[in-house]
C-alpha cells in the first residue's frame, strides 16, 4: 500500500500545478484511507497537508580527527571545503541547481567569519549561489538544516547544501582588549607627538592574550564542570559514566570496523596522507578509565578526560531537496526531514538537558510516541550529561516539577541508542555534528528497517534541539 | 460500620505501635546518626527552629553521640551534617548565656564547650565537618574542632565568628583554634570584625578544605539532593582520612609560608599586636570592651601557651557577658531580629509592578535596592537628565558589586533589566504599589498623588517618601486615603537598614502589610509607627540638633563637638551630621516641627542655618558647610567662612553645664526623652522600634542600644536628674517626659522585662 502510495505520488509530481493543486486533495484523501485501513500494519508517515516534503538525499562527513592531528594546519574553510567537495562528489549535484549554502560553526576564524561562503567558492560550487554561517553552540549545524527546512518549505529554495564545520586546532587568540585600544588609536595619530603620546600609555600586561571563552559566558562555569554537578544532581556514579563511555566507543569501534559509517569521505590533507577514517575511537578498559582524575571538579568529581568528548575537527555537508525536486532530478533521496523543536531552559542548572526538554515536545508535535521511534541519535557531550538526560526523561517528578507536564515521556530503549557510535567516541566538531547525527540516524534507519529517528542535542546556553527523522521507503 | 470501625482500631493500634518504637529509637531531639559502612553520619537538625543553635541539649546530645562513635569497634571515621536547609550552626544558644547571672555562670558555659571541642579535635577517629548554611560562632567553633571542613559553595553559606557584634568574643576555643588555621592577622580580622567569610574565600584562606558546588534540579529538589551530594562526598572524605589516603594537612603557598615564618618572631608578633590595638582603640574610642579583650586573649594563649589561653578566653567571655556593652548589643541583635517580621502578615496581593517617583537620590536608591531582588520597578522622572542621573545611579549600585565580586556582570545586566526608566505614566495601571520620592514640598506631594490616582488601579498602595511632611496632610488629596502611607528611607538607601513606615489613621491594616512585605524584599529592618510631625526619627533627631547649634552658638567650634559627639559613640559627628542632610533641609525640617512642637524643640537659633543657606553653605552638597567638601581631598578643613557667622550669633555658656560631658548630655538626653514621649504618645508601639529606628536610622550609639535600652541599663533617675539640672539652665525644652518620670520613681519598672 505505501508503495503504491508514493509510486502515485511521485508520477504526480511532475505534472502541472493545476493538477498539482488536484492532486494534493487526492493525495489527502488516499493518504485518510490508507492511514485508517492500514495503522496495524505501518506507521502512518508524517507529510502534512499543504507542506512540501523535504528529504536529505545524502549527506557526507570529513573523518572526524581529535585536533592537534591530521587537521592542525588547515583553516576552517579548507575543512568545510572538503566535506562540500565529499558532497558534491557523492551526489554529482550540478552544481548550478544548488539555491543555497548554510554552514555553523561555533568558534569563528575571523578572517573566514562567513565560513560557508568562502568554502563554497574554493569547493567549486557556482560565485551565484549564496551562501552564509549561523552560530547556535553545539547545535549550529542542526540550525542550518532547518533553516534549509524553512527555504524550502516557504517555498524560496528547492536545493540547499547545509552543513557545519570546527577546527578545534587553531582558535583566534586575541590581544587584550587595552592592547587593541592601543593599536586602534596608534592608527588614528597622526603626529609622530601623538603616535609617542599613545606609546607611552603601554604597559607590560598589555601583551597578555585573550583565549575564547571556555566556560558559559552568563554563568561563567565550564561546561565540564556544569556537566560534572549535572551528573551529581541526579546520582550518576563515576562507574556508571565510564561503562556508558565504553560503550560508546565500543559501537564506534564496530560500525567502524562493519563499515557502516558510510557518511565518511576520505580526504586528502594537503602535504600529508589522505585520511580516511575517525581517529578519536578508543575502546578502553574500565580499570585504565578508573585511573584517570576527575578534569574539572577536583579531586571528587565524576567527569573525566575519558567520559568526556574531546576537542575535535572535522566538518559534514547534506544535501536537502524538496521532495518532488529530487525525485525530478532522479535521485533516490534517504530520508525525510520531519518536525523539529528547538527549547531552551536555565543555561545554570540546566545547561545540558536539553533533550529532555525537547524530546517529549517533538513527539507532541509530531503526534508519536517514544514506541514509534527506531532509532535514537543523541549527541553525546559528556556520559553524565546522556546518563542525566536518560534519567530525567524516565522522571515524573522532574516532567512536572520542571517541564510543566503531567507526566514523563520515557527513557529510549538503549538498544536502539546511539548504537553505531556517538560524540563521544567519533568525536564533537561542535558545528558539525548536527549533520553527523541526521545521516547516523537515516543510514541506521536504511540499515535496519525503521521508520523514525529521532535526532537531539544540548548546546551552550542551555538550548536544545530535536528532530524526527523519517526513513525514505526503499 | 464495623469495617471502618475495626480500620480505625488497627489504624489506632499502629500508631500506637510505631510511637513506642519511635519513643525508644528517638530519644535524641537535636541530633541522630546512623552508619554508613564505617562511617558514622551525624546529622544536626534542632525541631521548631529555623536554625540549629548551640543549646545545651544540643551539646549534650552530641557528647553522647561521639562517646558512642568513639567506643564502637565498627566505626572509624565521622561526618558531621545540618539536614536543616541553609543552616549548618548558626551560633550559640542566646537564651542560654542570657539565662546566666553572674560572669562565673558563663566562664563555666565557655569551659564545659572548650573541653568537649578540645576532646573533638583530639580524636583519634577523624570527624569531617560538611556545612551547608550558615557556619557562625559556636558553629564554626565546632567546625574548626573537627578533623576536616567541606563547605558548599553557595550563598548561603557563610562562616564567621559574629561574636564581637554581641560585645562577647567566641568563647569556644576560636580565639586558640582560628590564629593557628588561618594565621594571626586573618584571624584577627574575623573575630574583630565579625564579618561573614563566603565559602569560596574559607577555602583561600585554608579555612576549609574542600568546597563541594551547589546542584540543580534532579529527581529530587535541589536542596535536598545538594546535602545529600555534600553528605556523599564527605563520606568519601571521612574514608579517606581514617585510610591516611588523604592529610588534612594543606599545602601552604608561598607568601603564606614567609608570613607564617614572619609570625614565627616574637618582635613581629609584638608590632601586629601592637597595631591592631591601635587600629581597635581608635575606632571603638574605647566604648566597646570586647575588641581589646579578644587582642588580649589571642596573645594569651600565643604567647604563654593554650592552657593559659584557654583559661583566658573562658574567664574574658564571662565578663564580657556581664557588661553593659554586651546587653545593649544582644538587645539591638534581638530587635533587628524582630524588625525583619512581617507581624501584619502577609498582604492580599503581593506587589509584583513597583513604579518609584522620582529619579534623585532617594527615588534611585529606592528603584536600586528593589531591582536586585528581582522587582519590576518603573522609574519615573520629568526630565530625561533627571532621569538619566538616576539610571546611572542603579547602574552604579550594581557595578559596584561587580567589582567587589559579590555579583557578575550578567547578574548585573539581569536586574539591571528589571528596571523600566521613563517620563510619563505608561505602564500605571498595572502598578501594585508607587512609591513617590518627589522634593518635600507639600502642594508638590498633592499634585503627584492626584496624577498618579488617576492612572492607577483600585488595589494600588500609594506610599510617599517623606522624611518630615505629615502622610495625612498628604493625604487629605487622596480618593482613596486608605491606601496612602508613609516609607521614609534614608539615604544612601542601599546602605542604610533602616525603613521608618507611616500609618494613618485612615491607612488599612493591609496597606501596611503589604509596605511591610516589600520593606522586607528590599532587605530592610522595619519599624511601623504613627503619623505625626516628624514621625518618629525626625522628631528624636530634631531637639537633638536644636542643641547642636546651641552649643556651637555657645563657642564650641565644629570639630570640638564632633569629637565630642563620635566618642560617645555616634558614628558621625553632629556637625558633620548637618552637612550630610543638608543645611536647607535641616532648616525645613527645624521650622515645621518647631512650629508644632513650641518650646520643646527650642535650644539653637535658626538664624543659623538661615545665614548658611544665604550664604549657600548648603552643606555636603553645595560643597561647603561648617567644612569645606573637596572631590579627591580626604581631610576635610574647617570652613573659615563660618567663623563670622558664628560669631554674629554668639551666645553666652553656662560653665556649670558646658563640661565635655555636661555636652555630652545635653544632645543625647534631648534625644532619649523626645524617644520615649514618643512611646507615650504611641507614635511607637513598642522600645524595640524605637531602640532600632534609632540606631539604624540615626546612628544612635550601638553600643548603648538605643535610648529605651540606655535609659534600662544606665537608670532612669540619673537621666531624670541630667535632664532636671539642664532643665534648671535653660528651660522646658529639657523637662523630663512623663513615662520617663515613672521609670525614675520606680526602679522595677523597665522597658525590657
Amino acid at each position: 500500500m505505501t508503495s503504491l502510495l508514493t509510486y502515485t505520488f511521485k508520477n504526480l509530481r511532475n505534472t502541472s500545478k493545476w493538477a498539482l493543486r488536484f492532486c494534493k486533495f487526492h493525495l489527502f484523501f488516499l493518504f485518510k484511507i490508507r492511514f485508517e485501513s492500514s495503522q496495524t500494519k505501518s506507521k502512518k508517515t508524517l507529510a502534512k497537508p499543504n507542506i512540501r516534503n523535504i528529504v536529505v538525499v545524502d549527506g557526507v562527513r570529513t573523518p572526524f580527527l581529535l585536533s592537534g592531528t591530521s587537521y592542525k594546519d588547515l583553516m576552517p574553510h579548507d575543512l568545510a571545503r572538503a566535506a562540500l567537495s565529499g558532497l558534491l562528489h557523492r551526489t554529482s549535484v550540478p552544481k548550478d541547481v544548488v539555491d543555497y549554502i548554510i554552514f555553523g560553526t561555533v568558534i569563528q576564524e575571523v578572517k573566514t567569519s562567513n565560513v560557508a561562503r568562502e568554502a563554497a567558492l574554493g569547493a567549486g560550487f557556482s560565485d551565484k549561489t549564496p551562501a552564509h554561517t549561523v552560530t547556535m553552540a553545539c547545535i549550529s549545524s542542526n540550525q542550518a538544516m532547518t533553516t534549509a527546512v524553512g527555504l524550502i518549505a516557504s517555498g524560496q529554495c528547492d536545493v540547499v547544501v547545509a552543513g557545519g564545520v570546527e577546527l578545534m586546532s587553531d582558535i583566534p587568540i586575541r590581544h587584550s582588549r587595552k592592547m587593541r585600544k592601543m593599536m586602534l588609536d596608534l592608527n588614528k595619530a597622526k603626529t609622530l607627538a601623538q603616535r609617542l603620546s599613545v606609546i607611552s600609555k603601554f604597559r607590560l600586561n598589555f601583551l597578555s592574550p585573550e583565549l575564547p571563552a571556555v566556560s558559559e559566558f552568563s554563568t561563567s562555569e565550564t561546561m565540564g564542570h556544569s556537566a560534572d554537578r549535572l551528573a551529581a544532581a541526579f546520582a550518576i556514579s563515576r562507574e556508571e559514566q565510564d561503562e556508558y563511555a565504553l560503550r560508546s566507543h565500543s559501537l564506534a569501534k564496530r560500525a567502524q570496523d562493519e563499515g557502516l559509517l558510510s557518511d565518511v569521505v576520505p580526504f586528502k590533507v594537503p602535504g600529508r596522507d589522505t585520511v580516511t577514517q575517525d581517529n578519536g575511537i578508543r575502546p578502553s578498559s574500565l580499570d585504565q578509565m578508573a585511573k584517570l582524575k576527575p578534569a574539572f571538579i577536583k579531586p571528587y568529581g565524576t567527569v573525566t578526560a575519558a567520559n568526556s568528548s574531546f576537542l575535535t575537527d572535522g566538518a559534514s555537508a547534506v544535501l536537502i531537496m524538496a521532495e518532488e525536486k529530487a525525485l525530478a532530478m532522479g535521485y533516490k533521496p534517504k530520508a525525510y526531514l520531519r518536525d523539529f523543536m528547538y527549547v531552551s531552559q536555565d543555561p545554570k542548572d540546566q545547561l545540558l538537558l536539553g533533550p529532555t526538554y525537547a524530546t517529549p515536545k517533538v513527539l507532541e508535535k509530531a503526534g508519536l510516541t517514544m514506541n514509534d521511534i527506531d532509532a535514537f541519535e543523541f549527541h553525546e557531550a559528556f556520559s553524565g550529561q546522556i546518563l542525566a538526560n536518560l534519567k530525567a526523561m524516565d522522571s515524573d517528578w522532574f516532567a512536572q516539577n520542571y517541564m510543566g507536564r503531567k507526566a514523563k515521556v520515557g527513557s529510549p530503549p538503549l538498544e536502539k541508542f546511539n548504537t553505531w557510535g556517538g560524540s563521544l567516541s567519533l568525536g564533537h566538531p561542535f558545528g558539525a555534528t548536527g549533520c553527523r547525527l541526521v545521516m547516523a540516524a537515516a543510514n541506521r534507519l536504511r540499515k535496519e528497517g525503521g521508520q523514525y529517528g529521532l535526532v537531539a542535542a544540548c548546546a551552550a546556553g542551555g538550548q536544545g534541539h530535536a528532530m524526527i527523522v523519517e526513513a525514505y521507503p526503499k | 460500620r464495623r469495617w471502618l470501625a475495626s480500620s480505625i482500631l488497627i489504624y489506632f493500634s499502629y500508631i500506637c505501635r510505631s510511637f513506642t518504637r519511635a519513643s525508644a529509637l528517638l530519644t535524641r531531639t537535636h541530633i541522630n546518626y546512623g552508619v554508613k559502612g564505617d562511617v558514622a553520619v551525624i546529622r544536626i537538625n534542632s525541631p521548631n527552629s529555623k536554625v540549629n543553635t548551640l543549646s545545651q541539649e544540643l551539646h549534650s546530645e552530641f557528647m553522647e553521640v561521639m562517646n558512642e562513635v568513639w567506643s564502637s569497634s565498627q566505626i572509624r571515621s565521622a561526618v558531621l551534617i545540618s539536614t536543616k536547609p541553609g543552616c549548618f550552626i548558626a551560633g550559640a544558644d542566646l537564651n542560654m548565656l542570657n539565662a546566666c547571672t553572674t560572669s562565673q555562670e558563663v566562664t563555666q558555659i565557655s569551659q564545659e564547650a572548650q573541653k568537649m571541642f578540645e576532646k573533638l579535635e583530639k580524636s583519634t577517629k577523624p570527624v569531617v565537618a560538611a556545612i551547608n548554611g550558615s557556619c557562625l560562632g559556636g558553629g564554626l567553633e565546632l567546625a574548626i574542632s573537627c578533623q576536616y571542613r567541606i563547605a558548599t559553595k553557595d550563598k548561603k553559606t557563610v562562616l564567621g565568628s559574629p561574636e564581637v557584634l554581641l560585645g562577647i568574643l567566641p568563647g569556644a576555643g576560636a580565639t586558640q583554634r582560628l590564629p593557628k588555621m588561618v594565621g594571626i592577622p586573618a584571624a584577627f580580622d574575623m573575630m574583630l570584625t565579625g564579618r561573614s567569610i563566603r565559602a569560596d574565600r574559607a577555602k583561600k584562606m585554608g579555612l576549609v578544605d574542600q568546597l563541594v558546588e551547589p546542584l540543580g534540579p534532579g529527581v529530587k529538589p535541589p536542596e535536598e539532593r545538594t546535602i545529600e551530594y555534600l553528605e556523599e562526598v564527605a563520606i568519601t572524605f571521612a574514608k579517606g582520612l581514617a585510610d591516611k589516603k588523604i592529610t588534612p594537612k594543606r599545602d601552604k603557598g608561598l607568601v603564606e609560608k614567609m608570613t607564617s615564618y614572619a609570625l614565627s618572631i616574637p618582635f613581629v608578633r609584638q608590632q601586629i599586636y601592637k597595631k591592631v590595638e591601635e587600629k581597635v582603640r581608635k575606632q571603638t574610642k574605647g566604648l566597646y570592651p570586647a575588641p581589646l579583650k579578644i587582642i588580649d586573649v589571642v596573645k594569651t594563649g600565643i604567647e604563654q601557651g593554650s592552657n593559659a589561653g584557654y583559661l583566658s578566653e573562658s574567664q574574658r567571655f564571662g565578663e564580657l557577658a556581664m557588661t553593659k556593652e554586651s546587653k545593649a548589643l544582644m538587645g539591638l541583635y534581638r530587635g533587628q531580629t524582630q524588625c525583619k517580621k512581617n507581624k501584619f502578615g502577609a498582604p492580599q496581593k503581593e506587589v509584583k509592578q513597583l513604579a518609584v517617583l522620582g529619579a534623585g537620590l532617594m527615588g534611585a536608591g529606592i528603584a536600586q535596592v528593589s531591582v536586585d531582588k528581582g522587582l519590576q520597578t518603573i522609574l519615573k522622572d520629568t526630565t530625561l537628565p533627571a532621569l538619566g542621573r538616576g539610571q546611572q545611579q542603579v547602574f552604579k549600585g550594581l557595578n559596584d558589586k561587580v567589582k567587589k565580586k559579590t555579583l557578575t556582570s550578567f547578574e548585573r545586566d539581569a536586574m539591571f533589566s528589571n528596571l523600566i526608566g521613563q517620563l510619563d505614566y505608561r505602564g500605571f495601571e498595572k502598578a501594585d504599589m508607587v512609591i513617590e520620592a518627589v522634593f518635600e514640598d507639600l502642594s508638590l506631594k498633592h499634585r503627584v498623588l492626584k496624577e498618579t490616582e488617576a492612572v492607577i488601579p483600585d488595589h494600588c498602595v500609594f506610599a510617599s517618601n517623606t522624611s518630615a511632611l505629615p502622610i495625612g496632610e498628604i493625604a487629605t488629596v487622596s480618593k482613596r486615603p486608605e491606601k496612602v502611607i508613609g516609607m521614609h528611607y534614608f539615604s544612601p538607601v542601599d546602605k542604610m537598614q533602616l525603613l521608618e513606615i507611616i500609618t494613618t489613621e485612615k491607612t488599612s491594616k493591609d496597606t501596611t502589610a503589604s509596605a511591610v512585605d516589600v520593606g522586607l524584599r528590599q532587605g530592610k529592618v522595619i519599624i511601623v509607627v504613627k503619623d505625626g510631625p516628624g514621625f518618629y526619627t525626625t522628631r528624636c533627631l530634631t531637639p537633638m540638633m536644636s542643641e547642636v547649634i546651641r552649643i556651637l552658638q555657645e563657642g564650641v567650634g565644629p570639630k570640638k563637638l564632633d569629637s565630642l559627639t563620635t566618642s560617645f559613640g555616634f558614628p558621625v559627628g553632629a556637625a558633620t551630621l548637618v552637612d550630610e542632610v543638608g543645611v536647607d533641609v535641616a532648616k525645613h525640617v527645624a521650622e515645621n516641627l518647631g512650629k508644632e512642637f513650641g518650646e520643646r524643640f527650642a535650644g539653637g537659633s535658626l538664624e543659623m542655618l538661615q545665614q548658611m543657606i544665604s550664604k549657600g553653605f548648603l552643606g555636603r552638597k553645595s560643597g561647603k558647610g561648617f567644612y569645606i567638601y573637596q572631590e579627591g581631598v580626604k581631610n576635610k578643613n574647617l570652613n573659615s567662612d563660618m567663623d563670622s557667622i558664628l560669631a554674629s550669633l554668639k551666645m553666652p555658656s553656662q560653665p556649670d553645664v558646658s563640661s565635655d560631658e555636661d555636652i555630652q548630655y545635653r544632645l543625647v538626653t534631648r534625644f532619649v526623652n523626645e524617644a520615649i514621649l514618643c512611646l507615650q504618645e504611641g507614635v511607637l508601639a513598642t522600645p524595640t522600634e524605637g531602640d532600632i529606628g534609632a540606631v539604624f536610622g540615626l546612628g544612635f550609639p550601638p553600643c548603648l542600644g538605643g535610648p529605651f535600652h540606655f535609659v534600662d541599663l544606665y537608670g532612669a533617675q540619673k537621666i531624670v536628674d541630667r535632664l532636671r539640672k539642664y532643665e534648671a539652665a535653660y528651660g522646658k525644652q529639657f523637662t523630663p517626659c512623663q513615662l520617663l518620670v515613672d521609670h525614675a520613681n520606680n526602679p522595677n519598672k523597665k522597658f525590657y522585662q
